[in-house]
């Protein structure tokens, strides 16, 4: 291949292509392309992942048999323990506490905050993190939480919104319990010091998002989850509440009888295992964006592998709306090394518009995700009008500039200096510039079924956040998932301490939850090819893994 | 609808090097880097993190989300032939021949343990549970070293002034990810300080809005809670037309 030019952070014929761009945004500067009606929005929905043939099928064990799944996350489900039985002692106790809680991005460590306010002492709660106490999805939401607290808004119209959005799929009494709680939690964070945007008058700045038929998102910059999640990590730490790092739960422990009585956890760099006995248990270990389903990139952490939903669906849990994910309209398409990070919605609700190939808005900027997403895939594969990079990928233009003809000059450094930031160190300058975009594998849309006090159907199991599913039904608002991990972290955190209060003795502690999955396993035909939880995704290059032997 | 799948197939091709990892045979240009020393060849478009996955490194420590937001991946690194160390995230910066990098898996700071809501807000709180702030020699060695090019020196002395709006400026976009405090010769830890200047700040100079405090009350006094008893028992249809008939709050 010829050396590419590169002017300004793009090669020649991709400046080429931002002319247009530049030529048409003045003609755009008054038009927004209408919102889609109900069945042009059932048109453009068949190009969803979701809903476009293959890539899924049927879980084939357990007690969602028969309900749809993506592939991968079926085979993590019809797929065997990372521990045999017997080949490890769990009679001998390393932690007893009251309450176990399993991941420590906003929804985990806010039910540590709340539990032990509720007077569950310090050293009775242990938050376990895979990877580093917040290395998770929470910290890297940008655009905003949903609060419905202006007075032209109301909780009915932030549940309208919600369950429209979700395809009136969402459990209306768990998304009550998220609408409702959500002043409070903005009240909470404004008690905690985070620093949420403000106007001159001290009101708070409330944005549009997608889907939403009034302003409701609050934001910190477009450092939302950064914000939110660093100020209530420092307040965990300062109620001094046990945590460990590094140390994944590989098995939930049951009593053999529909409880969850604690967990197996693994310590990564030594391969050493602990067991963990819990009266209470919640599980907050966040999404599956790391399982690139249908070979999309994602804008989630290293560790988003599903390993919730195995544990849980293991231990006998129920999952719903299993068959849906979300996928972020605009992710990065170009450079190569920001391919599929996230650029928060909050860019459109600022007037960034979609354009293609000729300079054409061609969808309304702010449709719910899903209709967005599934907008950009047929602009660019089926009226094949989007731009091809140097790799291969196609997308669209985000056009950028146009956030500061609306805003004014200097708004994108006041509202988004993480994206002109990570632009910035590819030589692509924002402000003058638009970037290219195309969807991105973002959020775990179902879960693990939960009632509004973060409840499962197995008791001492308690979730919330992304495992958790029900309050989003099969689409997500923007702003309404950093705001479900602290309604339910809080929920949880309260009603887990509640329940261990109310007398609960420590159940024992066996693995007949496993010994029964595999018994299943067996029964179904299903060879011991797959293990899991996945723990990690694999991404070292094919030569080096090629020539790797194990010695030790 | 076969059109559907074929399209899903496209996309996933395009994108196999994000999601499978990288192969040799896609990769035309070439640098060497050294990891802890030792000399690997990997492809040229790679950030430090994907180049060392690529070489053969399975993270453990040391990644968190991949994008400049968690603070997990700070890396020491040197040039060939210079003398100066330079520091960056491994998954924001992208490899240059000749790079010795070193990941930094930990910073073993101490942060103070306080109650927000029982602090004064003025500027002993700083010198209560950082003392050593007072250590500042104005070196700007911070400054050099944050990968999110934040002004930390000025917002250290913003701190020595008690500029509580300064600090939380200058700081806002911290990461946390501690090469500050690693480089500093006064061995301040100036991530922490930040951050407890912005809680304060946050706390005290921020009142929550009217209306917050109003709709709090409402529902307290379960203004919603008629209407809601009514809208979660709607059916499909019910909720379907009411949705419809929304009407979307002027621009």
């Amino acid at each position: 291949m010829a050396e590419i030019k590169y002017i300004e952070g793009y090669p020649e014929y991709m400046r080429k292509a931002i002319d247009i761009v530049n030529k048409t945004r003045n003609k755009r500067k008054d038009y927004v392309p209408k919102s889609m009606t109900r069945e042009e929005q059932e048109e453009v929905l068949k190009l969803h992942p979701d809903y476009a043939p293959g890539g899924k099928r049927k879980i084939s064990i357990g007690q969602n048999k028969g309900d749809i799944a993506p592939d991968p996350v079926a085979d993590l489900l019809e797929a065997y323990p990372l521990i045999e039985e017997g080949e490890i002692d769990i009679k001998s106790v390393d932690y007893s506490v009251d309450i176990l809680i399993i991941g420590g991005g906003l929804a985990g460590t806010s039910a540590a905050i709340w539990a032990n306010k509720q007077g569950i002492g310090k050293d009775k709660i242990l938050l376990v993190n895979k990877l580093r106490h917040g290395d998770c999805n929470s910290i890297m939401a940008e655009g905003g939480t949903q609060a419905a607290d202006r007075p032209n808004d109301s909780l009915q119209r932030h549940f309208l919104d919600s369950i429209g959005g979700g395809h009136f799929t969402n459990k209306p009494d768990v998304l009550r319990a998220l609408v409702t709680d959500a002043p409070f939690i903005i009240h909470w964070l404004c008690e905690l010091g985070v620093i949420i945007d403000r106007e001159e008058n001290g009101d708070f700045v409330e944005k549009w998002g997608g889907g939403t038929s009034v302003r409701r998102m609050h934001s910190c910059r477009d450092y939302t989850g950064l914000e939110e999640f660093r100020v209530i990590r420092d307040e965990f730490k300062n109620k001094e509440i046990s945590c460990i790092e590094h140390f994944p739960v590989i098995e939930l422990l049951t009593d053999g009888n529909n409880r969850v009585t604690g967990a197996v956890l693994y310590n990564l760099e030594t391969g050493e295992y602990k067991i963990v006995e819990s009266k209470a248990t919640i599980l907050a270990t966040g999404g599956f964006g790391r399982l690139h389903i249908r070979g999309f990139p994602t804008t989630n952490h290293y560790g988003a592998t599903a390993d919730g939903i195995v544990l849980a669906y293991r231990a006998g849990a129920k999952l719903r709306d299993t068959d849906t994910v979300q996928y972020h309209p605009t992710g990065a398409a170009y450079p190569v090394q920001v391919i599929g990070y996230l650029l928060t919605e909050k860019l459109r609700s600022a007037g960034a518009q979609p354009v293609n190939k000729d300079g054409e808005a061609f969808v309304f900027p702010l449709e719910p995700r899903d209709v967005e997403a599934s907008a950009l895939i047929r602009e660019c594969y089926v009226r094949n009008k989007g731009i091809t990079t140097p790799t291969g990928l196609r997308g669209v233009w985000l056009d950028t500039p146009m956030i500061e003809i609306k805003n004014g000059k200097g708004y994108i450094d006041k509202a988004f200096p993480g994206m002109k930031r990570m632009f910035n160190r590819y030589d692509i300058d924002m402000c003058k510039d638009p970037v290219l975009v195309f969807p991105t594998l973002h959020y775990q849309n179902g879960g693990v079924e939960t009632d509004p006090e973060g409840k499962t159907n197995v008791k001492g199991l308690f979730v919330a956040g992304e495992v958790s599913g029900g309050v989003h039904g099969k689409n997500r608002l923007m702003g309404n998932s950093t705001l479900d991990t602290m309604v339910f972290g809080r929920r949880a955190g309260i009603y887990s301490a509640e329940y261990v209060k109310s007398g609960r003795k420590q159940g024992k502690l066996t693995l007949e939850h496993m010994k029964k999955y595999v018994k299943m396993l067996k029964n179904a035909g299903i060879k011991k090819e797959r293990r899991s939880p996945m723990l990690l995704p694999e991404y070292r290059g094919k030569a080096a893994l090629a020539r790797m032997i194990d010695v030790f | 609808m076969k059109e559907g799948k074929n399209i899903m197939d496209r996309i996933a091709e395009a994108s196999k090097s994000i999601t499978t990892g990288v192969d040799e045979k896609d990769i035309k240009n070439w640098v060497t880097i050294y990891i802890m020393g030792r000399g690997y060849r990997v492809p040229a478009d790679l950030t430090i993190l994907t180049a060392m996955e690529y070489a053969g490194y399975k993270f453990i420590r040391g990644c968190g989300c991949r994008q400049g937001f968690c603070g997990a991946c700070s890396t020491v690194y040197r040039r060939k032939g210079e003398y100066k160390l330079e520091t960056g995230m491994a998954c924001q910066t992208r490899v240059e021949d000749g790079m010795y990098l070193v990941q930094i898996p930990f910073t073993p700071a101490e942060k103070a343990i306080y109650d927000i809501s029982k602090e004064e807000y003025n500027i002993n709180v700083f010198f209560k549970y950082y003392p050593e702030l007072a250590r500042c020699v104005s070196c700007n060695t911070c400054t050099k070293a944050c990968p999110q090019d934040l002004e930390v020196m000025d917002y250290v002395q913003a701190a020595l002034k008690g500029d509580f709006e300064g600090i939380t400026e200058d700081s806002f976009d911290c990461i946390q990810c501690g090469l500050c405090a690693i480089r500093c010769p006064a061995e301040i830890v100036q991530y922490h300080i930040a951050q407890l200047g912005r809680r304060m700040y946050g706390r005290y100079d921020n009142p929550e809005p009217e209306h917050l405090e109003k709709r709090l009350k409402e529902i307290k006094k379960g203004k919603f809670d008629k209407e809601m008893d009514e809208i979660i028992h709607l059916n499909r249809k019910e909720l379907e037309k009411l949705y419809a008939e929304r009407k979307r709050e002027p621009d």
